[in-house]
């Protein structure tokens, strides 16, 4: 193998168990595994909680009776593009990341 | 009641030593032959005579979840199983080493299906071989009780702190009737302390366990676990002989028998080194110099022991219970003929497969081998499903 892995833990630095803090899901960025990402046209947004709804990875998140549509915290959308697809106005687009 | 054996079933003797260790929990799931392990435990709950939560699961792969959790919670944790239940339990038996979950599995050692056979083999522990849990083979009724009561000593030792499967062979030692010397509960609590976890689950401290490991830290995580096994053989060795200061029983990871001049020596893991010994007994009156090394400790697997047992060797015949599907060898003898290959003399070493799905083993077994092995010529192949009818 080539020099170049880093490992994160050492053997002997090894947790018991491999336990770790709760809540540490949080500290663990998915997004850069993204190859689109949502776009949504808020024109056409009914605010009918489709996206919220569907979202297997819950980024969605409800903005509230006044802004009136969902936010996709782009820190964990993995892009898979289920949102766009279950909308019923059809006004997520999947836009592909630049890279 | 301490000083006098008693005459009971081998299974039931098992379940009176996990009363005995004040178990917390048995999560398990009844399979024959392990059964009566089981239903003597259900009783002794339900009697209010073994203050411990019984979960009737619904398989055994719920059994070894709910048995995970249990340890992860700190609960002195016990359960047992047979052939298909523990082929059933198998993708969790891989969690509770890393988990670092102490758990005692009794395996009452059945063959594998197909074809389904209930008798005795030990193709179902060796389909877990490399999981990561400590593994012991009892030969005896008292062997079983009280590697039971070590081996929770030995699974919840601080430095240890993994799984331990205590192997029996199914219906030639489950469900034998022999004297066995069943403690005093004042002696067992003076010997095994209180189930310690530092890290547990628990809602005041909450932490999170199971988790992922990525390409950059499950090398790290696996060579952990397994330097954890390996270091646990010096943790095994004292608390063999605490055991022995305790109750006066002295045990070692591989025993020896008539070995010390033998220029053949008979290899056996479980029950049937009984046999062995009394074939070797008869071989020596008949002026044979033959002797027994019988493994007790299978993983981590003994390997300074083995190579001094056998050092003086001209031959050993290795006994496996077990087919290797496509191996050129049983599961023991693999492990011999590896760690003699760097031996500056290594003794000849043949392999013969005997008593699988129940098939009896017989002093004229060991006889037999021992003859195969004194007129071998060099042409000829060193392993043999003894009396195979091809």
């Amino acid at each position: 193998m080539s020099d170049k892995v880093e490992a994160q833990l050492r053997v002997k630095d090894m947790p018991f168990g491999f336990h770790a803090k709760p809540g540490s899901t949080m500290d663990f960025k998915t997004g850069d595994w993204r190859s689109a990402r949502p776009i949504l046209d808020r024109e056409k947004c009914v605010y009918c909680g489709f996206c919220y709804i569907y979202c297997p990875d819950g980024v969605y998140q409800d903005q509230g009776p006044e802004e009136k549509y969902y936010k996709a915290d782009l820190d964990y959308c993995k892009g898979c593009g289920v949102c766009a697809n279950e909308c019923p106005k059809k006004c997520i687009k999947m836009e592909l990341e630049e890279v | 009641m301490a000083n006098k054996p008693i005459g009971i079933e081998v299974s039931l003797a098992v379940a009176e030593a996990v009363k005995l260790c004040d178990t917390d929990v048995v999560a398990a799931y009844p399979i024959t032959p392990q059964t009566h392990i089981v239903e003597h435990l259900s009783e002794l709950v339900a009697d209010g005579t073994l203050n411990a939560a019984y979960i009737p699961v619904e398989s055994e792969h719920s059994a070894m979840s709910a048995c995970i959790g249990s340890s992860a919670a700190g609960a002195r944790t016990f359960t047992a199983t047979s052939s298909q239940g523990l082929a059933l339990m198998n993708e969790m038996i891989y969690i509770a080493p890393t988990l670092r979950t102490p758990i005692v599995l009794l395996v009452a050692n059945r063959a594998l299906s197909a074809p389904i056979n209930i008798w005795n083999d030990h193709s179902d522990i060796m389909s877990v071989r490399d999981a990561g849990w400590i593994a012991l083979f009892a030969e005896n009724g008292q062997e079983a009780l009280d590697l039971t009561i070590m081996s929770f000593r030995i699974g919840e030792h601080p430095e240890v702190r993994l799984p331990v499967s205590l192997n029996i062979d199914g219906f030639t030692l489950s469900h034998f009737i022999e004297p066995i010397l069943i403690p005093e509960k004042a002696q067992v609590d003076a010997f095994l302390p209180p189930n310690q976890a530092e890290i547990k689950l628990d809602i005041s401290k909450p932490l999170s366990i199971g988790l992922l490991g990525t390409p950059e830290n499950f090398t790290e995580i696996k060579k952990a676990t397994d330097d954890l096994l390996v270091n646990s053989k010096k943790h095994i060795v004292s608390v063999f002989g605490e055991f022995e200061k305790s109750f006066g029983r002295k045990y070692n990871l591989v025993e020896t028998y008539r070995h010390e001049d033998a220029e053949i020596i008979i290899l056996t893991m479980g029950s049937i080194s009984e046999t062995a010994m009394t074939a070797v007994d008869e071989m020596r009156e008949a002026g044979q110099k033959v002797g027994l090394v019988r493994l007790r400790l299978w993983r981590p697997f003994p390997t300074e022991e083995l190579r001094a047992a056998l050092a003086k060797a001209k031959a050993v015949a290795v006994i496996d219970r077990h087919l290797v599907m496509g191996a050129p060898y049983g599961p023991v003898c693999l492990e011999i003929k590896s760690i003699l290959y760097d031996s500056p003399q290594p003794p000849k070493v043949f392999n013969f497969i005997l008593g699988l799905g129940g098939r009896d083993v017989r002093r004229a077994d060991f006889k037999t081998t021992v003859e195969r092995v004194k007129s071998a010529k060099d042409s000829q192949s060193s392993f043999e499903i003894l009396g195979v009818l091809e």
